[in-house]
């Protein structure tokens, strides 16, 4: 079987397809072609491997564990595996890319770390590596979201992290990603800016893709061990901006025969005006620095978007999933506030696991494919529910 | 026909004093009022901002501008209306300044066209790479008669500004220090060594310095190591208290010669 990956991986330009690249003003220029130069080379060097392999293992406690959850198979008539990043240290994936990044970042010799947050995970995550390895870190959060999601900003603070309102805008995660660029913008030299999922300019959405491709790999390694092959059917994810599906999907992007399923935030329903919907919506642009695919009006002007899940509602994609979308390599579906929460109380129901809305986007597409019952399917089960459960009380059907 | 951009540096007798404003604001009629009042009030050189949702660049002071822009109705198809009759009313040069989502789903050649049409000269888009310009848009950019003005910052590297030389025409937007637009507001020592450090490279195309220029002191401070000076927020600040043809005369005499 031939490996089709390199069509998907990034170029040595900095595309995937005809997306990403790095359309930023010159004030970012020096910080992002310094990271560009140098995160290979960083990322390569037999002494950071063994260090983000050690942590990844001891404090996030990979790998983790690819779970049969027998009830869910049975309803829906395949065998369903879920890959357990809600058991990850913090309690989502993001802490794989995080933990990368501050190695980065210190091989950089930078001593002050900035983030964005839409959810909180990302920025919870980022606070932890930062108190880990005791550098400063203020995280950027839209005042929207700081309300609904005031437990993960009490975690931040409690990790001795700084979070900053994003009062521009709509008060949500782009916001609070240009309010971290414009920080960047005035403190480029000793400062790093993680950000959170595949997006911004290259080289950030190859790098964050790299940290999450531990993902993959252990669903390979481990479907080896319990099917004898290392090849599923479907992988499910995700996608807002689309770390964990990057993750999910990074080793079976050359294996054609495994069918990738992305799963887009459509809120109250994608002709309501309340979608996050990206690759339903949207159309080629330029956002946070990459050539992707996005939400806009006819004059270009980047559109709100909305989704019960803070994790979710952002207008673009990143370009590794705008390429996946273009080249028909992934099949993208869109999922609303009503099924995503219906699936989370049923995953929570059959299975004992309390899924982050984020995931039940994922676990809500399965009810739109008719499997065989032979068919190997991984969700990969992001993040686990408890910053949800405001949410879910509101929702209040379960 | 001589660009006027290139005209204003050769005809120049004093410091050149370039004026960035929203297109569209305070009120969405206001684009060429606001063009026109300046040259009557003593401007050389004008910018008009395109206004954007997602202005990374810019400071809270002219991100207020493009979001009040953009809720009176400001699009790209609207200011080239606004613009037809520029050159009968404005004799300056003046440029486009905007993000490149907006001119990208206008479509970048029809967006050339209309500006040369309108009698624009030159074009800042700070967030089209080097590369892409190069590969991409040139032609499209000559053709039309576009100047092409880049940016540089005190960390961009002396072989960086050189390419950055080769590929602009008109001036060189000479970012004063590392932050986004209207952080600072004087000059230190470090920014005079990066503007010598400049101005000692032999570049092909003059230079105006901005971000932090506000006033006199600083406009004139700036014009010892530059052609002239770029004013933006601190205008659009005077703009959103008095938007008034006889403020924005008075404000460009504040700058340029207040005595």
């Amino acid at each position: 079987m031939t490996d089709t990956s390199s069509k998907y991986l990034v170029d040595e330009r900095g595309y995937f397809g005809k997306f990403g690249g790095a359309y930023i003003p010159e004030m970012l220029y020096p910080n992002v072609e310094e990271l560009r130069e140098n995160y290979l080379k960083i990322i390569n060097e037999h002494g950071f491997k063994e260090r983000f392999d050690q942590l990844l293992k001891d404090y996030v406690g990979r790998p983790t564990p690819l779970y049969h959850a027998a009830r869910l198979s049975e309803k829906y008539g395949a065998k369903i595996y879920l890959k357990r990043e809600d058991l990850c240290h913090t309690g989502a994936h993001k802490v794989n890319n995080t933990i990368g990044q501050i190695l980065v970042a210190e091989a950089l010799g930078k001593k002050k770390i900035i983030a964005e947050t839409g959810a909180g995970q990302h920025g919870v995550a980022t606070a932890t590596v930062c108190a880990l390895m005791g550098l400063e870190c203020i995280v950027y959060m839209g005042e929207v979201d700081m309300a609904r999601q005031k437990p993960n900003v009490e975690r931040m603070k409690i990790l001795g992290a700084e979070v900053r309102p994003a009062t521009s805008g709509s008060k949500t995660l782009k916001d609070a990603t240009n309010e971290a660029m414009r920080h960047w913008i005035n403190n480029p030299a000793d400062t790093h800016y993680i950000i959170g999922s595949v997006v911004g300019p290259h080289p950030y959405p190859d790098m964050v893709a790299r940290f999450q491709s531990v993902i993959s790999e252990e669903i390979k390694h481990q479907l080896l061990e319990k099917e004898g092959k290392s090849d599923p059917d479907y992988v499910f994810a995700c996608v807002g901006g689309g770390s964990n599906a990057a993750g999910a999907y990074y080793h079976f992007l050359g294996h054609e025969n495994v069918k990738l399923i992305a799963t887009e935030a459509a809120g109250l329903g994608n002709h309501s005006g309340k979608s996050a919907a990206t690759t339903a919506l949207g159309r080629e642009g330029v956002l946070h620095g990459s050539r992707t695919i996005l939400m806009q009006t006819d004059d270009g002007q980047v559109v709100e978007p909305y989704s019960i899940s803070a994790g979710l509602d952002y207008p673009g994609i990143g370009p590794f999933h705008a390429h996946l979308f273009d080249s028909g390599r992934a099949l993208f579906e869109s999922i609303t506030d009503e099924q995503a929460m219906t699936a989370g109380v049923l995953l929570s129901k059959l299975e004992g696991i309390i899924p982050a809305v984020e995931s039940s986007h994922a676990l809500a597409a399965l009810e739109n494919f008719q499997f065989k019952s032979d068919d190997i399917v991984v969700v990969n089960l992001s993040g686990r529910g408890d910053k949800d459960l405001e949410t879910y009380i509101k929702w209040g059907k379960y | 026909m001589k660009n006027r951009i290139d005209q204003a540096f050769q005809d120049k007798k004093r410091d050149l004093l370039n004026v960035y404003f929203t297109a569209g604001y305070p009120a969405l009629e206001d684009t060429m009022r606001v063009a026109v009042a300046l040259e009557e009030g003593g401007a050389d050189v004008l910018e008009i901002g395109l206004p954007f949702s997602d202005p990374v660049a810019d400071g809270p002071t002219i991100q207020a501008s493009s979001t009040q822009a953009l809720e009176n109705g400001m699009t790209l198809v609207k200011l080239f209306d606004q613009l037809k009759d520029l050159r009968s009313r404005v004799s300056i040069p003046v440029l486009m300044m905007g993000y490149i989502n907006p001119v990208l789903q206008y479509g970048i050649e029809r967006f050339c066209a209309k500006c040369e049409e309108v009698g624009v000269d030159g074009l800042i888009l700070p967030d089209l790479p080097m590369y892409e310009y190069e590969e991409l848009y040139q032609p499209l950019f000559e053709k039309h008669g576009l100047y092409n003005v880049f940016l540089v910052t005190p960390q961009t590297s002396d072989n960086r500004i050189k390419k950055i030389d080769e590929l602009s025409n008109g001036f060189i937007y000479m970012v004063a220090a590392s932050s986004i637009t209207g952080a600072k507001s004087d000059i230190s020592a470090t920014q005079v060594e990066y503007f010598n450090r400049v101005n000692a490279m032999g570049l092909k195309n003059p230079r105006m310095i901005g971000f932090g220029i506000s006033n006199y002191a600083t406009f004139s401070k700036a014009c010892e190591y530059a052609d002239g000076a770029i004013v933006g927020s601190a205008f659009i600040k005077q703009l959103s208290q008095d938007a008034s043809d006889q403020a924005i005369k008075l404000f460009v005499k504040s700058i340029k010669n207040p005595s």
